[in-house]
């Protein structure tokens, strides 16, 4: 057991991968002797050389579309994306060609690409740098797309997801790369496990469910509201796409109440997915209807304002109020 | 004055003085140094061989343009006027080079052997596409303009890393030199010196746009701003492209970089059997390409060295009638897809959302099998 910051945590798990699998290569813009510009690769091409991790040209498309073709010949290229916004350039050869390929080669062509998106806001960032993709990506299938939010599953999502013969969007909430814990490189997860939701907090009155960033929000949010007496389940949904259905649903059916926060716009958004998806599966088990705290559908914003379009701890609270019907909420959006 | 587009001339002259050619359209044959050298192997049964290929091709697209108009197909995307193009860089290839396509490669995959079951598969809509690249050494056929460009440069990059003694091949056309991706994957193959041959059929035409609408000047000289190596040829000669293809094979072997090739070629049908032709081009045009074709010349240039053209002729309608006869059998004995054909491949192990909605509808139907049971 170590103690390692999230960004260590990723470091330690692509060299653990490298040295495990002589096909695994890093591809990426600045990713060589700088590191990456957060630094996760950092000493990995001292250590592997230049063919192992390979530092591209400035072109998005380019880096994934290659990294296609390397996974084409048999290896098992991660990407690093440098930010969240950047990755739009490469989203045809994402969503058309990397989703796609096994499906359109019947199953002949295996592309087990994974793309690591530093990802979310919070980071007082200029335009582009701040952004949530998510639903983009859940909502293309043959992707697979999952973000870690602490340090152990940051070093074991990575493993996994790196192992995963399919496409695996890898969101990496940077705002948390310098929060530290505890992380057992030893650990050897289930092989499906990448793929399911954990619970990280116990309760009894209210499911709140959040992923990445706002994991540790939605837990500070439930420590608060103990005080005021209310009991919330706190889930950890790890994987965005496949959402991992059977845990969400025991424990809403447990609790009766959700709610679901995401720093990404709310229209169309993963949270407006998982409220529909519970209100079908746990309809008469609801004492509310889903309640969702989210990002606004805007632009994401100047980094002055940005503290009011994340979900904080009191917006997640007052999500809480409206789920419980308590008076006083303040966004009043039940009308 | 200013002006807001770029002028240009769809019928700008081009001939011998600006691409490589080995065989005139008459069927002269004449020097060309830089290309000799790569065909100088190809006697009169080699050249026999090529133009009973470009027959058998030119059936091929006879037949499936057929085949779509008799409603077999779903679409189909006609090679005629691009024999030349598809043999002589297709039989320039080694069995261990990889191919990435486009969507009009059918010359290219009769090459590597595709059979016709799997070439139709994809264009009769029973399934996403055909064959198991790693059988052909083929990619699938890649419906979205230039993104193939990308897999090879990476593909190239892989080979390079490993070693291995082959090169990787990636067929466009002229409108897919505007897309961004053909650009970054020049890029990536010239700062890796990827063993990459980037063959682009310039065609003329993208859809109803001319190759003038794409480039002000020729496609070749804008990939050797790239650093690439680069060949322009007459496409509709067989043995211009061969040899073209040949150099830029052992040009990228030798760990020099990518190159680039471009086929002056002419499609002389429609984009798909969607489109309609005479709405967009001339028929003038047609004329003076048609006046350029690839089977004639090498008749001519046959006929010039003595060889027996009516027993050619004998053997290339034979073997045409052959894969003709194929191609329609394959037809009428392709299973259509099943439900199950939906939801298959789209992951490669078990995705529990997918597999719940496989389950929901499996059981939907079967409530209809029971409903009709009841009914009887």
């Amino acid at each position: 057991m170590k103690t390692l910051t999230f960004s260590q945590a990723l470091n330690t798990s692509l060299r653990s991968a490298m040295e495990h699998d002589s096909k695994v290569v890093l591809m990426g813009e600045d990713i060589g002797k700088l590191g990456g510009v957060f630094r996760i690769t950092d000493g990995l091409q001292k250590d592997f050389g230049q063919h192992r991790v390979i530092d591209t040209p400035l072109a998005e498309s380019g880096i994934v579309g290659t990294a296609i073709g390397l996974a084409f010949r048999g290896y098992r290229p991660v990407v690093e994306i440098q930010f969240d916004g950047f990755v739009y350039p490469a989203f045809d050869q994402i969503v058309s060609q990397l989703a796609k390929m096994h499906f359109r080669s019947r199953g002949n062509v295996k592309l087990p690409v994974t793309i690591r998106i530093p990802f979310g806001g919070g980071i007082g960032s200029p335009e582009h740098h701040s952004e949530s993709p998510e639903a983009y990506f859940a909502h293309t299938a043959g992707l697979r797309v999952v973000s870690p939010s602490n340090p152990q599953d940051a070093y074991t999502m990575l493993q996994q997801a790196i192992a995963d013969d399919d496409p695996v969007i890898f969101l990496e909430p940077k705002r948390r790369y310098h929060v530290r814990g505890e992380v057992d490189t030893d650990l050897v997860p289930d092989p499906g496990s990448l793929y399911n939701a954990q619970v990280v907090r116990e309760g009894a009155d209210l499911t709140l469910i959040a992923y990445g960033p706002l994991v540790k929000t939605a837990m500070d949010a439930a420590a608060a509201a103990q005080d005021e007496g209310i009991d919330i389940e706190v889930i950890d949904l790890r994987s965005i796409e496949p959402v991992d259905f059977v845990t969400l649903s025991a424990s809403v059916r447990k609790t009766g109440r959700v709610v679901i926060a995401h720093e990404a716009s709310k229209f169309g958004g993963i949270g407006a997915e998982l409220a529909a998806s519970l209100t079908e599966r746990c309809f008469d088990h609801l004492d509310h209807a889903p309640v969702r705290v989210t990002g606004f559908d805007i632009p994401y914003p100047p980094s002055k304002l940005e503290h009011h379009h994340l979900p904080d701890l009191d917006r997640i609270l007052d999500g809480v109020d409206r789920a419980m019907r308590r008076t006083g909420d303040l966004l009043g959006e039940e009308g | 004055m200013l002006t807001v587009s770029p002028t240009f001339d769809p019928k700008a002259p081009e001939g011998p003085d600006t691409y490589l050619q080995v065989i005139s359209p008459d069927g002269t044959r004449h020097p060309c140094p830089e290309l000799d050298e790569w065909v100088g192997d190809i006697d009169v049964p080699a050249l026999e061989k090529l133009y009973i290929d470009m027959a058998c091709i030119r059936r091929l697209d006879a037949e499936g343009t057929a085949l779509q108009r008799q409603g077999e197909l779903g679409l189909w995307a006609p090679l005629l006027g691009q024999e030349a193009a598809q043999i002589g860089s297709g039989r320039a290839l080694e069995n261990d080079d990889f191919i990435f396509p486009s969507y009009r490669e059918h010359g290219v995959a009769y090459c590597r052997g595709v059979n016709p079951h799997d070439l139709l598969r994809m264009w009769r809509g029973a399934a996403p596409s055909g064959w198991n690249p790693y059988e052909v050494n083929m990619a699938n056929q890649q419906i979205v303009i230039g993104a193939q460009t990308l897999h090879a440069a990476g593909y190239a990059m892989g080979l390079k890393f490993d070693g291995s003694a082959a090169a990787a091949i990636t067929y466009f056309g002229d409108g897919a030199t505007s897309q961004g991706d053909v650009s970054e994957a020049m890029v990536f193959a010239a700062s890796y010196q990827a063993p990459l041959v980037f063959f682009c059929q310039n065609n003329h035409w993208a859809i109803s746009e001319p190759v003038a609408r794409q480039t002000t000047g020729h496609i070749a000289d804008r990939a050797a701003g790239f650093g690439l190596a680069t060949w322009r040829v007459d496409g509709n000669d067989v043995l211009a492209v061969m040899a073209a293809t040949r150099a830029a094979l052992a040009h990228v072997r030798t760990g020099s970089g990518p190159a680039f090739i471009e086929a002056v070629t002419y499609r002389m049908g429609a984009h798909t059997t969607a489109d309609d032709p005479t709405r967009y081009r001339d028929a003038l045009e047609l004329e003076e390409w048609a006046a350029k074709d690839p089977l004639d010349r090498v008749a001519a240039h046959l006929d010039s060295l003595g060889a027996d053209l009516g027993e050619l002729k004998k053997r290339s309608e034979s073997a045409a009638d052959e894969l003709a006869a194929g191609l329609r059998e394959a037809i009428t004995t392709m299973p259509d897809p099943t439900v199950d054909d939906l939801f298959a491949h789209v992951y490669s192990h078990p995705h529990q959302g997918l597999e719940e909605q496989r389950e929901n509808y499996s059981n939907y139907l079967a409530g209809f099998a029971v409903q009709g049971q009841g009914t009887k």
